[in-house]
């Protein structure tokens, strides 16, 4: 075992309190700058946070529509905050549009504080409401705020001698103001932002700017307070370099620290699909350091170019969603083949087919484990955090180049899109990656194997005396010229899936993630769903329960202490965000009697209904009762 | 290295493996004059690779004795692109025939010529799949039986080199298996360009398809079934070379004159001559062969390097990278 661990296996303890704000509105209101803003004024109050993201498919749909409401969610508070919390405190509506669309997120008794001014009859009917629910008397459950945000910030931004158009963009930064009022935080960083970012506009700083004091001192001067929810523990971040990163940067900065650490050029290939796309983006924008990026004409172009960049002596890196996953699936048997190194990246979400390309889904791990012709495994790693896709990223590009593998990676549409400080790491500290290339003629033979990993030697064009012909017909263990051979297709086969097995001896140590060592009941997850698991594990182990949270990231090889992992516990459910697939892997593999927690919604679990569907496993596995496949969503209930 | 020095021959680029095409196939007549070439060029072996596709063609690489690399049908323009972007150094050839490179790798053939990938693509052009036993291929001339088209084919050929030119392809030439004096002159030019270099090799395939190109194989009637075109020579035909082709640039086509000082000259690059020479497909005219159009410009990896030069990322470099946007607790 290496002693390579991943950053995020800590226990948990008590969190303190918390607070969940969500701000929704039209596409172009500038929600989701407003949320990475706020998040990044409530980082530097050393609250930890996680934010997600909640946007439509739809560029730009109509103003006023309900399909055109973007939002944009936020938890924060003391340390350990692991998602964007179920229901909110705080929601910011800033149409009636975002308002109907988003109430049910809203904790019953929760504070409305919604844009009047674009409450108009036009915006209403557009809606869907026939009377407006600020007036109608409909939201006395909640607690409302009624602001104008659209005039007030209007009227501040005309002061600056800004035209009607600029005053009218600058309201998110308004509702910025008033929020770092209510919930605290500075402006300044803000303002220092605005400042580099638009040097060479200083009317649109200026604008900017004075929405945002004006939105500060409204608050201030009509002394308004969030309640409760202002009360978000104040974070014990300690002392560090911090970053708010998602996980599409996570992982862009995985694959540049695996060129700096390897010194192999990292080429990119990709075309676009949401929500992969973004990566692609972030490793362009690093312009030629360490990474080629080269958008390809199709899925398919892309996959078997990355193969060429690694037969070539790069490390060919593509990346996709489930719908381009599947087109590359005849490249990736030809890696599995030809036995190149290869990163495969698959930012999962809703489908099948376009399904909703904004909407996370764990529905494609069983794609990524059995989804090629022939028998072609390869390793399958999930990151389970934003800042976890750093590490996953280069543990899978150290396996590809020690074992002679593509690697899959499945991240999914949350990880690739929420946000949380992340504490960097000393660049100094992470250990060097040198891939072996045969250089000596002497005896070389393309497919004679490392005794230990069983990898045959990495030979690139341009190295004199290793002239050979790789590819896709079977090739003779050895030689690796052109071989029919009965017996040999067999010892290939054997051979391929031996080398894989073999990562598990030098892959990701795996232990339980937190709760109980041993006891009643072990919760198995993987990918996104890891912080709402934790959380309701941390719930029912306070409330004494013998529940313990494993945590896989390596799902192909298993890790080889599994069995023993899953033996400690009297029962075992598998929470996943799909119909049930590494449940049914876990039953075959280790014939163990595990429950299924799944959803399939395009949403994350929220961590109460993973708590209650929890508290049912313990009890049915008290009576003796068995729940072959059980789901979180009320709509769904039991079956079987 | 001092054996590098030696003159190498075509024998130096044969493998130890067994050329498994069918006896009599166009095939063998490529290999040997790919072999030749290289010899010509005195490549260094080490630093060429031949990539292919699936099909009779896509065995090619493993009788060429450099790197070579087989990959998966249709593909192996976009796989050598990869191989460039990692390596632009390296000497590539791809190699693929009608179905591999016009039908399910059109998109590759496609955006390989328009990028301009410095690549050397070899189409051999045979008119019908081989290797899974005769069906009609994009190129099939209308009328074509075969198994699953026992009544005739009756959709439109695609036309490879008209194709390439409207891809924006720099260099497309047209030659013929048989021709084993121009199919090399031919090859040794493709090499010399920077830049993608499109060769459709017409070829025969002696089970599926035999007299797929029954003008041209037949030697007596060659002279006055094609015409060979070479930049500033006049278009010559004929067994006693007593034709002439006129390019009539206003039709966008050729007539026919015994008056040779009438005769036009070949302009490679010239454009719309080029995309007429290709589109020749009058009976009563003959085949255009030769290098149609060749007008180098910057090839794809020599640009990338130009507008986002890459640079090996040093752990300071990544230091910086990573810390961009921090803030501290």
């Amino acid at each position: 075992m290496t002693e390579h661990r991943l950053r995020s296996m800590t226990g948990r303890a008590d969190p303190g309190p918390r607070t969940v704000v969500r701000f929704a509105g039209d596409s172009g209101d500038g929600i989701q700058l407003l949320g990475s803003e706020f998040s990044k004024g409530v980082a530097l109050e050393h609250h930890d946070l996680l934010t997600l993201p909640d946007f439509p498919a739809e560029i730009r749909a109509p103003a006023g529509s309900t399909f055109g409401v973007s939002a944009f969610q936020i938890q924060f508070g003391g340390d350990g905050v692991l998602t964007p919390g179920d229901e909110a405190d705080v929601l910011f509506a800033f149409n009636p549009a975002a308002l109907k669309t988003n109430l049910h997120t809203l904790k019953p008794g929760g504070l409305i504080v919604a844009g009047e001014g674009a409450f108009t009859d036009r915006n209403l009917k557009r809606a869907g409401y026939a009377q407006n629910p600020l007036e109608d008397g409909s939201l006395g459950g909640y607690r409302l705020m009624r602001i104008n945000m659209a005039r007030l910030s209007a009227e501040a931004v005309a002061a600056t001698g800004a035209n009607k158009k600029q005053a009218g963009r600058a309201k998110n930064f308004w509702a910025l103001g008033l929020c770092f009022w209510l919930f605290g935080g500075r402006r300044q960083p803000t303002i220092d932002w605005l400042e580099d970012k638009f040097a060479g506009a200083p009317e649109i700083v200026a604008s900017n700017v004075a929405a945002l004091n004006a939105g500060h001192a409204y608050g201030e001067t009509m002394e308004l307070d969030a309640g409760d929810a202002a009360l978000g523990a104040r974070g014990e971040l300690h002392h560090g370099l911090f970053r708010t990163i998602t996980g599409t940067d996570a992982m862009g900065l995985g694959l540049a620290a695996v060129a700096a650490l390897s010194g192999l050029k990292i080429t990119y290939c990709s075309y676009p699909i949401t929500p992969a796309s973004a990566l692609l983006h972030f490793l362009a924008s690093l312009k030629g350091r360490g990474i080629v990026t080269f958008q390809a004409e199709d899925e398919i172009a892309a996959a078997t170019a990355a193969i060429g960049a690694s037969y070539a002596g790069g490390l060919g890196v593509t990346t996709s969603s489930g719908p381009g996953i599947a087109l590359k699936s005849e490249a990736l048997g030809l890696a599995v083949a030809a036995e190149l190194p290869l990163l495969a990246i698959d930012v999962q979400r809703a489908g099948p087919s376009t399904g909703m390309p904004t909407k996370p889904e764990q529905a494609d791990l069983n794609l990524a484990l059995y989804g090629r012709h022939g028998e072609a495994p390869l390793p399958v790693l999930a990151p389970a955090t934003p800042s976890e896709c750093f590490d996953i990223v280069i543990e899978a590009a150290r396996i590809a180049t020690d074992h002679m593998t593509p690697v899959m990676i499945l991240s999914d549409a949350y990880i690739a899109n929420a946000a949380e400080p992340w504490e960097l790491p000393d660049v100094d500290g992470l250990p060097s990656m040198a891939p072996t290339f045969r250089t000596d003629p002497e005896g070389f033979e393309p497919f004679a194997r490392d005794p230990e990993t069983l990898a045959r030697p990495w030979a690139t064009p341009g190295t004199p005396g290793l002239a050979h012909r790789v590819g896709g017909i079977e090739r003779a263990s050895g030689s690796g010229n052109i071989s029919y051979d009965p017996d040999n297709h067999q010892r290939m086969t054997d051979l391929r899936a031996e080398k894989v097995a073999r990562v598990a001896l030098d892959g990701l140590d795996h232990e339980i993630d937190s709760g109980a060592q041993r006891g009643d009941l072990l919760v198995v997850g993987w990918g996104s769903t890891y912080g709402a698991i934790e959380e309701a594990v941390t719930r029912l182990n306070l409330a004494g329960l013998a529940v313990g949270h494993l945590h896989l990231r390596q799902l192909s090889p298993l890790p080889p202490n599994l069995a023993a992992i899953l033996a400690r516990f009297a029962h075992v459910a598998v929470a996943e965000l799909n119909s049930g697939q590494l449940v049914r892997l876990i039953r075959s593999e280790f014939l163990v009697d595990a429950q299924s927690i799944n959803q399939v919604n395009g949403l994350p679990f929220k961590v109460s209904d993973l708590e209650s569907a929890l508290r049912d496993c313990l009890e049915a596995g008290e009576r003796g009762r068995k729940l072959a496949l059980r789901t979180v969503t009320g709509t769904a209930g039991t079956i079987g | 290295m001092a054996e590098r020095l030696i003159q190498l021959t075509h024998r130096d680029f044969e493998t130890d493996q067994e050329v498994r095409w069918c006896p009599g196939c166009g095939d063998y007549a490529i290999l040997k004059s790919v072999r030749k070439v290289l010899a010509e060029v005195g490549t260094d072996p080490d630093s060429v690779v031949f990539v292919s596709g699936i099909g009779c063609a896509a065995r090619f690489p493993y009788y060429v004795e450099t790197y070579g690399i087989h990959s998966i049908h249709g593909r192996a323009p976009s796989l050598a692109t990869g191989i460039k972007l990692a390596n632009p150094d390296l000497d590539v050839w791809v190699v693929g025939g009608d179905g591999d490179f016009l039908a399910i790798g059109g998109n590759h053939l496609l955006h390989a010529l328009r990028r301009n990938v410095d690549l050397n693509l070899l189409l051999f052009n045979n008119a019908i799949y081989g290797l899974t036993k005769g069906q009609v291929s994009p190129t099939s001339t209308p009328g074509t039986r075969s198994p699953s088209t026992p009544g005739g084919v009756f959709d439109t050929p695609v036309n490879a080199t008209a194709l390439a030119l409207a891809a924006g392809g720099g260099f497309v030439a047209r030659t013929a298996d048989m021709l084993q004096d121009h199919l090399p002159e031919v090859l040794l030019r493709a090499h010399a360009h920077q830049g993608a270099s499109l060769v459709e090799i017409l070829q025969n395939c002696i089970v599926y398809n035999d007299n797929a190109f029954g003008d041209l194989a037949r030697k007596s009637n060659r002279a006055e079934a094609t015409v060979i075109v070479r930049h500033g020579e006049p278009m010559v035909f004929g067994a006693g070379r007593d034709k002439g082709l006129v390019y009539e640039p206003e039709r966008g086509g050729f007539r026919i004159t015994s008056d040779l000082s009438e005769a036009s000259r070949h302009d490679e690059t010239n454009p719309a001559l080029a995309a007429a020479l290709a589109r020749v497909d009058d009976p009563a005219l003959p085949k255009p062969l030769g290098i149609f159009y060749c007008a180098p410009r910057t090839d794809y990896t020599t640009a990338l390097q130009e507008h986002v030069p890459y640079r090996p990322l040093t752990r300071d470099e990544f230091r910086e990278v990573l810390h961009a946007g921090s803030w501290t607790a």
